[in-house]
């Protein structure tokens, strides 16, 4: 792979990254929230497998986008899903 | 009033911190850090990335320095990830167990058959990242943290069957004392913990190779593995 092409994708890469994670902290629904969370950990895992680091892009993969995702839904379904509004009135 | 019997009542709890505070700080007040300068090529990073591959056994040299140089931080990080667990558990034991809240829609059909093919093949997968740790990229931690999604995968699909919790629970400490079990194997041998006593073991590259690397990459794998399907057992909230 050639150093532009290399430049390209880990630029890219890194865009997705950034706009998954300001609509994550944009979406009031928690739920959308943690998942999008869970794509920037997938996207980052690439990232290190691109920088050449396989045992941390497994611990990545595995744990950022499975396992915190799922431990994120389940403290949600205890609380409720939905953030509330500026004025204080909640969805639910 | 009440304030004051709460001071009253935590005082041991204060004093028993500030004795481990002061025992810690009197441990290390001597050490001089950062005193001595090294050169560049007696550095340590070029001693490992020289002489790892002879001195371990080992053909991955992350897991010759995760395991046989830096082996005792090691064992640190499965303590502090042992504590986080049995924190969680503590902590959810402690709420309300509304069985209603948790009983969701059963899952879908493609989610239920796809998960049955899968699961077996995600555990096999992590089983062969941690027996591998020694050869190819990977190791105990994310060996173990795959086992941990097999089994979450199992909670998603099977909302209603019961879990092993208790055996769960049993291989955790089984592993973590086979852990501290080889560990104490170095110190008896030649009076190194957690030294590789047997690190010319095997050719290097195969399977059986590297000596104690591949046992305690094993015990932990089951221990990280079984820890987070407890913590992923205990968030979803029916822990007995």
């Amino acid at each position: 792979m050639n150093s532009a092409m290399f430049l390209a994708i880990a630029l890219l890469m890194f865009i997705i990254m950034i706009a998954l994670a300001v609509a994550s902290v944009r979406s009031k629904d928690l739920i959308i929230a943690a998942i999008l969370l869970a794509g920037v950990s997938l996207i980052a895992s690439f990232a290190f497998v691109l920088m050449r680091a396989p045992d941390v892009a497994m611990a990545e993969a595995s744990i950022g986008s499975a396992l915190t995702a799922i431990i994120m839904v389940y403290a949600i379904k205890r609380t409720k899903r939905f953030e509330d509004d500026d004025n204080g009135g909640g969805h639910q | 009033m009440m304030e004051r019997s709460l001071l009253q009542r935590s005082l041991p709890a204060l004093a028993i911190s500030l004795l481990i505070a002061g025992t810690i700080f009197l441990a290390f007040v001597e050490v001089g850090f950062g005193e001595a300068k090294v050169d560049e090529k007696d550095s340590v990073s070029n001693r490992y990335i020289a002489n790892g591959t002879e001195e371990t056994g080992s053909s991955n040299l992350v897991t010759s320095v995760v395991v046989n140089y830096r082996g005792f931080d090691t064992l640190g990080e499965v303590t502090v990830l042992f504590l986080a667990a049995t924190g969680v558990g503590a902590l959810i034991s402690m709420l309300p167990d509304d069985k209603k809240k948790r009983k969701g829609p059963a899952p879908s059909l493609i989610m239920a058959y796809g998960g049955a093919v899968t699961i077996p093949l995600i555990a096999l997968f992590g089983v062969y990242v941690f027996l591998h740790g020694h050869l190819s990229p990977g190791g105990g931690f994310q060996g173990g943290v795959i086992i941990a999604t097999a089994f979450l995968l199992f909670l998603i699909i099977r909302p209603d069957r019961s879990t092993p919790h208790g055996a769960l629970s049993l291989f955790e400490s089984l592993a973590g004392l086979s852990f501290v079990g080889l560990g104490l194997i170095g110190l008896a041998v030649s009076g190194i913990f957690l030294d590789n006593v047997i690190a010319g073991f095997g050719n290097l590259g195969d399977l059986v190779s590297g000596g104690l690397l591949p046992l305690i990459y094993i015990a932990i794998g089951v221990k990280v593995g079984s820890e987070l399907s407890g913590v992923v057992h205990s968030m979803r909230g029916d822990a007995p």
